[in-house]
C-alpha cells in the first residue's frame, strides 16, 4: 500500500486510480499478497537505511520510534489537527460544489458550454503553480490553504461527474421515461446511481489532490500543520522525525480514499458486496 | 394455457376488427440527409401480436419506438386508444433489446421498477412483481442481481416489468436478438403459453423470419430506408398444437419461404 502511495504524492493522481481498482478485487489471498508487500517495502527500506544509501536517509525502525517521539510530545496530533481543518473544508466544499457543477454540466447543454471548458483548462494548467498567487491575495491563513485544496480537487471531482452522466445508459435513461418517471425520477434512481462509480472515482482523485494541495499550501505559504513538521525537522536534521511525518501523511490519505470505496459500495452499489 | 383461456383468446383475436395503436401518414428523418421512415399507415388490432419485420436500417425500431413516444415523428401522428401519443404513456410498455436492467437492483426490483416510478408501495408492488416474475419462469431467482442470471433470464425480467404495470400494449424491440438460440425457442414458446394467458396487444420488431412467422397473427414487412410497409401478411397458422407441429405445418413453412422470397431482394 504504501509503495503505491509513495509516488502518489510524487508522481500525481493516477497512483490512486491504481489503489482503487486493486481494493476492488480484495479477497483473503490478496490480502496476505498485500501484507507480504508492505512486509517487504519496510525491510528494504530498513536495508536502504542502515547501509546507509544517504545520511538523510534513516532505517525504517528509527522512523517508527521517531513516529512514537513526536505522538508522544504531541506534535504529530497537533499538527494533524492543524492540517485536516483546511483538508476537512475544502474537500467537503469542492466535493459538493464539484459534484453539483458535474452533474449539471451533464445534464444540462448550458452549464456544459460555460463550466467545462474552465475545468478542462484548470485540470491541465499547474494548478501548483497559482499557490502564491493565493497567499499574496488571501494571506497565509486558513482561507489560503482551503482554496490551495478547492483549486486542486475541484477540476477533476466537477469532471468526472460531467463525463459519469454523459456516459448513463441511454437505453436505461429511455426505460425510465417510457415507464413515465419523471425528470426527478429519472435523475435520482437511474442516472446517479449509473454514475456513482465515475464520480466515486473522481473523489478519490480529488481527495488526493486535496492532500497534494493542503501539503504544498503548508511547505510554499503557511508554516504550520504536517507541512511545518516537515520543514522543521528538515532543518534542525531530524531525518527520522521528518520521514515519520510524510510516511504518516502517506499512509492517512491512502486510508481516507480506500474508505471512500467502501461508502461507494454501500451507499449505491449493493450488486458489488458479494464480491468485494 | 387452460381450455378457457384459449377460448378467450380465440374469441378476442376474432373482434380484433378495434384497432388499439393506429399509425397515420408517419414519417421519420435524421437531420435534412437521413429519411428513415415515409408514408407509414398502419392498424395493430387489439389483441393481436403484430411483427415488424425487415433488413436492418429500414426504421422498424425507430417505428416501434415513435409509437412507445419515445422518439418524436418527423410527420404523421400515431393513436392509442383514440388518443394522439405524445410521450410514453401507461397503455404502453416496452421491452428493451439490451434488457435494460439496472445493474444494482434485484430481480424483484427491476421487476416492479415500473409500479416504483408510479409511485405504488413497496409491499403492493413486489407482489405484483412475485406474480409476473414466476408467470416468466424465474421463480427463486427474485433476490439476484442481472449480472447473475443468463441473457434468456434478464429478458425475463424486461418482460415481467413490462407485464407488471398492466398495460394493454406491449412493445418489443428484438427482444431475443441477444439471447442464445435454445434460449430463444423457449422464450418464443413461453410468450405464445403467455399470451393465451393475458390478453395484450403485442407489437415485435425482429429481423428474424422464422420468429415472427411463428409467433405472429400479422406480420408488416417493411422495405428498406426510407422504410415504407411493403406487405402485410397474416400467416393464419394454428397455434393450439405443440411447437414441433407448428414448426412443421406447411403454412408456417409456405409463409416463411414467401417473405424471405420478398426480402432475399434486400439483402446485400
Amino acid at each position: 500500500m504504501s509503495v503505491q502511495t509513495n509516488s502518489q504524492i510524487a508522481g500525481g493522481v493516477d497512483a490512486a486510480r491504481e489503489g482503487a481498482a486493486t481494493t476492488a478485487t480484495s479477497g483473503e489471498s490478496i490480502l496476505l499478497w498485500r501484507l507480504a508487500s508492505i512486509v517487504l517495502f519496510c525491510l528494504a527500506w530498513e536495508i536502504a537505511g542502515r547501509i546507509p544509501i544517504n545520511v538523510a536517509f534513516p532505517p525504517f525502525s528509527e522512523v517508527v520510534m521517531a513516529f512514537g517521539r513526536i505522538v508522544a510530545d504531541g506534535t504529530l496530533p497537533a499538527a494533524f489537527l492543524d492540517t485536516l481543518q483546511p483538508l476537512v473544508i475544502g474537500v467537503f466544499l469542492a466535493t459538493a460544489v464539484g459534484i453539483v457543477m458535474g452533474v449539471g454540466m451533464g445534464l444540462r447543454e448550458e452549464l456544459e458550454w460555460a463550466g467545462v471548458p474552465v475545468f478542462v483548462v484548470m485540470q491541465a494548467a499547474p494548478m501548483a503553480a497559482l499557490i502564491p498567487l493565493i497567499t499574496f491575495i488571501y494571506g497565509i491563513g486558513l482561507t489560503a490553504k482551503v482554496l490551495s485544496v478547492i483549486i486542486l480537487a475541484l477540476p477533476v471531482i466537477a469532471l468526472n461527474g460531467y463525463k459519469a452522466v454523459r456516459n448513463v445508459s441511454p437505453s436505461l435513461r429511455a426505460m425510465c421515461r417510457s415507464f413515465l418517471g419523471s425528470r426527478r425520477q429519472e435523475i435520482f434512481k437511474v442516472i446517479l446511481p449509473d454514475a456513482s462509480p465515475m464520480i466515486f472515482a473522481g473523489l478519490r482523485l480529488g481527495i488526493s489532490a486535496g492532500f497534494v494541495g493542503v501539503i504544498l499550501a503548508e511547505l510554499l505559504i503557511t508554516p504550520t500543520g504536517i507541512g511545518d513538521l516537515i520543514t522543521y525537522h528538515r532543518s534542525i536534521a531530524n531525518y527520522s522525525e521528518m520521514y515519520a511525518a510524510i510516511a504518516t501523511i502517506i499512509l492517512f490519505a491512502a486510508i481516507t480514499v480506500g474508505l471512500l470505496e467502501r461508502i461507494e459500495i454501500a451507499l449505491f452499489r449493493p450488486e458489488k458486496k458479494e464480491h468485494a | 394455457m387452460t381450455a378457457a383461456a384459449r377460448a378467450v383468446r380465440a374469441i378476442s383475436s376474432a373482434d380484433a376488427a378495434k384497432p388499439v395503436v393506429e399509425v397515420r401518414n408517419l414519417g421519420k428523418r435524421y437531420g435534412s440527409q437521413v429519411e428513415a421512415l415515409r408514408d407509414i399507415n398502419l392498424d395493430f388490432p387489439a389483441g393481436q401480436l403484430t411483427s415488424l419485420l425487415g433488413p436492418s436500417g429500414c426504421g422498424k425500431t425507430t417505428l416501434l419506438k415513435i409509437i412507445a413516444g419515445l422518439l418524436p415523428a418527423t410527420n404523421g401522428e400515431v393513436f392509442v386508444n383514440g388518443q394522439k401519443v405524445t410521450g410514453p404513456g401507461p397503455e404502453r410498455a416496452f421491452v428493451f433489446q439490451d434488457f435494460a436492467l439496472l445493474p444494482w437492483a434485484t430481480v424483484v426490483r427491476n421487476a416492479a421498477f415500473g409500479l416504483e416510478l408510479r409511485g405504488v408501495p413497496v409491499a403492493e408492488r413486489e407482489k405484483t412483481a412475485r406474480h409476473y416474475i414466476d408467470q416468466v419462469g424465474l421463480s427463486g431467482f427474485e433476490n439476484r442481481y442481472p449480472h447473475e442470471l443468463s441473457g434468456g433470464m434478464r429478458q425475463r425480467v424486461g418482460l415481467a416489468r413490462a407485464l407488471a404495470v398492466n398495460a394493454d400494449v406491449l412493445l418489443l424491440d428484438e427482444p431475443f436478438s441477444a439471447v442464445d438460440e435454445q434460449n430463444r425457442r423457449k422464450f418464443q414458446e413461453d410468450l405464445l403459453k403467455l399470451r393465451q394467458v393475458e390478453n395484450k396487444t403485442l407489437i415485435f420488431v425482429t429481423h428474424s423470419i422464422e420468429e415472427a412467422v411463428y409467433l405472429s397473427d400479422r406480420i408488416v414487412l417493411l422495405s428498406p430506408r426510407p422504410g415504407r410497409v411493403s406487405e402485410v401478411i397474416e400467416p393464419r397458422i394454428s397455434r393450439d398444437r405443440s411447437p414441433d407441429q407448428i414448426r412443421r405445418d406447411s403454412a408456417y413453412l409456405d409463409t416463411v419461404e414467401t417473405i424471405w422470397r420478398g426480402l432475399r431482394d434486400y439483402a446485400d
